[in-house]
């Protein structure tokens, strides 16, 4: 038979805040075991938790980008359960009244995924496990996590990782998280079941837990997608569980059984009062939102009239996309700043590892630089020179040229000797080229280029050279 | 020195400020009645004389330099729920034995600043869940003036160690009539304050939306002097409040010395002056009520009508969030461990083993009434009549300024007596977990004692943060 498949996804993205949740200790990843933490993350007898307002800037900032309701007014409960990563056994969460509600993620190609919710709640702890013992870390314990929660509206594995990647950029994008897969920053619950084509009701649902990889993500729903497949082909029903996805083995096992369900016998938590937001406060938060990346690649395409490939590029990188727009309004000239971002701009960073915002090239000097080469007033090559010492050093464009004397020289009278001169020098070239040998003009341009020491007109050079030898 | 046995916070001030004693020879003092006393009263759990004694010589040290500080070289003994920082805290549980506090609750952290001493930790109900300090997990505590009686609960060891002279003054914490009980039982002044006026960090929580701090004293004048020092907003803990904290040590200044409580309207709850009140307890509130009306005061009659539904109300809300509260002591991270191969066990055993009968009954409880299936049924209908509890204070406050009601239905019973019995005993917290379940003010003055000679207190209740009010009328009222 055939089946639909049907995937809804809890993502887990820690959020970019520098103290815990419910207390001050720090968030940095990888500090000695135990040294980031105090009464509180650690629950000691009488410690209580205080709210962190940055997690809850950062939370209702990633509702307003994927479209969310922000509740006015929002709860903490108690999730209980006994589990030793766990330092009061219960859980800090959100249960039924959570900060986010509804919203969509909007995946490449039209499709929309709709959202549930996004809860905030505390990180537990880290166990590790030895022959003989167990140990805890609870550095992690109670860093702020925001928990998105889809609706049941992906189809198919690749979506799913379409999905997370479009949450990845926008969450990154708007500063929330830095979604640092391999530091666990971003870690899905992931639903899956199977429909026969056409009906409307859902299949019996299995849950894998806790993965952290796109790749990891990827394999274990087309893994349990063909053994559902294949269970409900063989007339075998599918058990609501929870099931472990083994990457070393490729396979998905059975954690537990919804028989086995633990009760979490959520209440409010009597610590924390409720969470009471004003519009007005809603409003200031909602000002410091970047424009989605999606809607700034189209924008960028009709302000700038850069082609779809590059806006993409470049919007898909908040710092580049600031980069660009920035120089490109400087330089007056969208088309050739793309082209010089996307070309030489992204070639250097590439070679030396490092992002432009981090380099001593400024937009503005970008745009004057491409501006000097827009005008004519210095030749391509001249600016592709210049570009690694802004790069490097930054400064003026302008003085620069002014300076050194790099200004390009576009008057014939001035360049005609030099054309002369390099013919009369080269007979032989200029043989092949009459002979029909098109290269020939390259290495006479060359020639012609090196003896006004780079700064007479390309163009020029090429048309005194086409006229002499025509 | 005077007898120290009666000597008054406020006493003991005036005394070392006029250089008649020094804080060492004071704390001394107390150290030489509580020793002797631990071995039938049992109010501590812990005595630090050696830390008391280093304190009192700092604090006699500073005022030789010239210091004053509201309290400086004061002794005040600390109920074993509030943290110390290097002291044991144990809230009276075996699975709390070995651990010792890293660091100082809010309210021990503002008494240092005001210079007192901390004289010992006393002994209370196991997580102050009991209202007799017989479920202790290290013995009962006796009531010293009613010999051979509960001192009530769960602070029975601060109203046993005021009550009998071991202490000037101490801390109790009071969920569902904790410190107004005992204090009632041991003939001393005990207020609850207003839900969000006292910090809870550092205090072993119990019922988190019912806890309060509060003072435990021989006068009115004396909880005033520690109600100053450990009121007001604290940043660590979300539910204090932040707002204007009035001084109560003036709440009392220009009143008319014949008509102290002239222009005040006392109501009576009618529901608190029930069938199952003693005869003799009766007696004693309705004569403070005739006191308050020859000092000026009009008395009328108000009624509370959901009070029927307190005590199901209070012992649904305090077990679910004590089951969640002690969740936490798990033997993993501090205290008392039983090992085992798994983990599970050891949860098992540490808890079975550290944990006292009252204890697990309520967290049992608690883990019941928020069970999927039942939360709805218990859980969600208690907080709503919780709602209506509280709109029956708000309505009675509309009309009066503060009611006068007993604190308990009965004086203070024999040790041993009903110890098999929780329902008898959760049934003695009728006319105190109001006060918790509405989030008002509340304090237990001394009004007299039986034929027997057993103390008796009247309840005072004012609204949210009506602290002046009640102390001014407290101080009028209380006998000395």
């Amino acid at each position: 038979m055939e089946y639909e498949v049907v995937i809804g996804l809890e993502t887990h993205v820690q959020l970019k805040t520098h103290t815990k949740m419910f207390c001050g200790c720090g968030t940095a990843f990888g500090a000695t075991p135990n040294s980031h933490v105090c009464p509180v993350c650690l629950g000691y007898p009488g410690a209580l938790p205080t709210l962190n307002g940055r997690a809850i800037r950062l939370t209702v900032m990633a509702g307003l980008m994927l479209g969310c309701e922000i509740a006015k007014r929002s709860r903490f409960d108690r999730k209980n359960y006994f589990y030793p990563d766990s330092a009061k056994n219960y859980q800090i969460t959100q249960n039924d009244a959570p900060l986010c509600l509804g919203g969509h993620v909007d995946l490449p190609g039209g499709r929309t995924v709709r959202l549930n919710h996004i809860h905030l709640e505390e990180d537990v702890g880290k166990l590790t496990h030895r022959p003989g013992c167990s140990g805890i870390d609870f550095n992690r314990a109670g860093t702020p996590l925001m928990e998105i929660v889809s609706e049941p509206d992906l189809r198919s594995a690749d979506e799913a990782i379409a999905y997370l990647t479009a949450l990845r950029e926008m969450m990154i994008y708007a500063g929330v998280s830095d979604c640092n897969l391999e530091e666990g920053n971003m870690r899905s619950d992931v639903n899956v079941s199977l429909r026969p084509k056409g009906q409307e009701a859902y299949g019996v649902k299995v849950e894998i837990k806790n993965m952290n990889t796109f790749s990891g993500i990827h394999a274990a729903l087309e893994y349990e997608i063909a053994r559902q497949t294949q269970a409900l082909d063989r007339g075998q029903p599918i058990v609501q569980e929870t099931r472990r996805w083994d990457p070393d083995l490729g396979e998905t096992f059975t954690m537990r059984t919804k028989e086995n369900a633990e009760d979490y016998r959520y209440f409010p938590e009597p610590d924390l009062p409720p969470v009471v937001l004003t519009q007005e406060q809603i409003d200031a938060w909602a000002k410091d939102l970047p424009e989605a990346p999606a809607a700034r690649r189209e924008r960028m395409m009709k302000d700038y009239g850069i082609p779809e490939y590059d806006a993409g590029v470049l919007s898909a990188d908040r710092a580049l996309a600031d980069f660009f727009e920035a120089a490109a309004k400087r330089s007056g000239n969208g088309k050739l700043t793309s082209n010089w971002v996307m070309a030489e701009v992204l070639a250097l960073t590439a070679k030396e590892g490092t992002h432009v915002k981090d380099s001593a090239l400024t937009p503005e000097a970008l745009g004057d630089l491409l501006k000097l080469l827009d005008a004519k007033t210095i030749n391509g090559p001249t600016a592709k020179a210049l570009l690694p010492e802004l790069f490097a050093q930054g400064g003026d464009p302008a003085a620069i040229v002014k300076e050194r004397g790099l200004g390009q020289v576009a008057d014939a009278g001035a360049i005609e000797p030099l054309v002369d001169a390099a013919l009369a020098d080269n007979p032989k070239v200029v043989a092949d080229y009459k002979a029909g040998k098109q290269a020939a003009l390259g290495f006479l341009v060359g020639q012609v280029m090196k003896r006004s020491k780079g700064k007479a007109s390309p163009q020029l050079v090429q048309s005194l050279l086409r006229d002499k030898l025509s | 020195m005077d007898d120290i046995k009666t000597l008054t916070l406020a006493g003991a001030l005036e005394g070392l400020r006029a250089k008649k004693f020094s804080s060492v020879e004071l704390t001394q003092a107390l150290l030489d009645v509580m020793k002797p006393s631990q071995a039938d009263i049992h109010a501590f759990v812990t005595i630090d004389a050696e830390g008391a004694l280093a304190q009192a010589a700092e604090a006699d040290r500073r005022r030789a330099a010239g210091e004053d500080a509201p309290l400086l070289g004061a002794p005040i003994a600390m109920k074993d729920n509030m943290s110390v920082i290097g002291q044991p805290c144990t809230a009276s549980s075996r699975i709390l034995e070995g651990y010792i506090a890293p660091y100082d609750a809010t309210v021990t952290a503002k008494l240092r600043a005001a210079g007192a001493i901390f004289l010992g930790r006393t002994n209370m109900d196991e997580f102050a869940l009991g209202s007799t300090t017989q479920t202790s997990g290290f013995g009962p505590t006796e009531n010293p003036v009613a010999r051979g009686c509960i001192p009530g609960g769960s602070s029975g060891g601060s109203a046993a160690a005021v009550g009998g002279g071991l202490a000037l003054a101490a801390l109790g914490t009071d969920t569902g009539g904790s410190i107004r009980q005992p204090a009632s039982h041991c003939g001393i002044v005990g207020v609850k304050p207003t839900y969000g006026r006292v910090s809870r960090y550092g205090i072993v929580a119990c019922a988190s939306s019912l806890d309060q701090v509060g003072p435990m004293t021989k006068t009115v004048e004396d909880a005033a002097l520690l109600m100053d020092v450990i009121s007001g907003h604290d940043p660590m803990d979300a539910t204090s409040l932040d707002i204007p904290v009035p001084r109560l040590a003036d709440a009392w200044a220009g009143a008319d010395p014949a008509k102290p409580l002239a222009g005040m309207t006392l109501g009576l709850p009618k529901e608190y002056f029930g069938d199952g009140l003693d005869p003799e307890v009766r007696a004693l509130t309705e004569a403070a009520a005739k006191r308050a009306e020859a000092l000026g005061a009009t008395l009328r009659e108000v009624s509370l009508p959901y009070s029927p539904y307190g005590i199901p109300t209070y012992y649904i809300c305090m077990t679910a969030e004590v089951s969640a509260n002690l969740a936490r002591f798990d033997g993993v991270r501090y205290g008392a461990r039983v090992s085992c191969d798994d983990v599970l066990g050891q949860y098992l055993k540490t808890r079975a083993q550290g944990m006292g009968a009252e204890v697990k009954r309520r967290v049992l409880l608690g883990t019941f009434v928020l069970s999927s299936g039942y939360y709805d049924a218990y859980y969600n209908r208690a907080q709503k009549v919780r709602t209506l509890i509280k709109r029956d204070f708000d309505a009675a406050f509309a009309t009066c300024d503060l009611l006068l009601a007993p604190v308990t239905p009965e004086p203070a019973w024999p040790l041993g007596v009903y110890q098999d019995d929780p329902i008898r005993n959760y049934l003695s917290d009728v006319l105190t977990v109001g006060a918790n379940l509405a989030g008002c003010c509340a304090m237990a003055i001394p009004a007299g004692a039986t034929a027997a000679g057993k103390p008796v207190g009247i309840q005072l209740l004012g609204p949210n943060f009506g602290e002046p009010t009640l102390f001014r009328a407290a101080h009028a009222l209380e006998l000395r």
